[in-house]
């Protein structure tokens, strides 16, 4: 559906660093689709929740960061992608101040509040994928 | 892994944050911090992050860790400087900063930390900070 600017580009999410650098590519790619600075505050803040996630809950996996165009619009897409436990109960993780590790419970349902599009797809013991998109107004 | 360099001015501690901290790196400076307040005795702590270009979950407890380690050494923490863009994402995000006092400047963190440090050591005049109370 969505045809794609430029090149899409995968990180893996290894270790503490690779959560910086998730940050910094998004900041890129929001940068490139003039987002605003608010917006892409908003994007890089949520990608750094989601990649952090992705390391400390699902031991770690990839970000795939890429522009997308709906014909009105660009915007950046990122795709997280672990291999981990996967989350048994979705709509506690997704509700606030709830946390199964050491973070403050705002990871998933703050991140989904910062971005435009967020999906997310889970099995127990295959892992997790979520996808968020935050477009240029 | 950088780590993040702690000034002394006067009874004051200022970390000025300029890099992109990784996880470790803001763990490294609650440690730092902590080890510096016991040392020095200092009464407050500023962080200054007009650098910063984000604020997640992670450093923003950071903040409340740092204003709650430093409260067990008699001293107040001030955040400064944050940038627009980054106060109305914590707002959306979610996050508060519990205990965390917060100040435009650094200038007007400096007065908070001057004022607060009177009160709580119970002092009798504070005339030459009268301008600095108004802040309050």
């Amino acid at each position: 559906m969505t045809a794609r600017l430029g090149e899409p580009e995968e990180l893996p999410i290894n270790e503490d660093n690779d959560v910086v650098r998730v940050r910094q590519l998004v900041r890129t790619y929001a940068q490139q689709a003039k987002l605003s600075l608010v917006d892409q505050t908003k994007l890089v803040t949520a990608t750094s929740e989601l990649a952090r996630n992705t390391l400390v809950y699902g031991g770690g996996g990839t970000a795939l960061i890429a522009p997308v165009d709906d014909g009105r619009r660009l915007g950046v897409r990122a795709v997280f992608t672990d291999e981990g436990p996967g989350i048994p109960d979705l709509d506690l993780a997704l509700a606030d101040g709830w946390s199964s590790g050491k973070g403050l419970g705002l990871g998933l349902s703050g991140a989904r509040r910062l971005v435009d599009d967020f999906t997310l797809d889970t099995e127990v013991g295959r892992g997790t994928t979520v996808t968020v998109v935050k477009w240029a107004r | 892994m950088e780590r993040v360099p702690i000034l002394k001015i006067g009874d004051v501690l200022l970390v000025s944050i300029q890099i992109d901290l990784q996880d470790q790196g803001v763990l490294a400076l609650q440690e730092d911090l902590a080890e510096r307040i016991s040392t020095t005795g200092a009464y407050g702590v500023i962080i200054d992050i007009s650098a910063v270009d984000i604020v997640d979950s992670f450093i923003g407890r950071m903040f409340a860790t740092i204003a709650s380690i430093s409260k067990l050494f008699d001293a107040d923490t001030v955040v400064v400087g944050m940038r627009p863009a980054v106060a109305i994402t914590l707002v959306e995000l979610g996050l508060t900063l519990g205990d965390v006092r917060t100040a435009l400047d650094l200038d007007r963190g400096m007065k908070i930390l001057r004022v607060l440090g009177k009160q709580r050591r119970g002092s009798f005049a504070v005339t030459d900070d009268f301008a600095a109370e108004e802040v309050l």
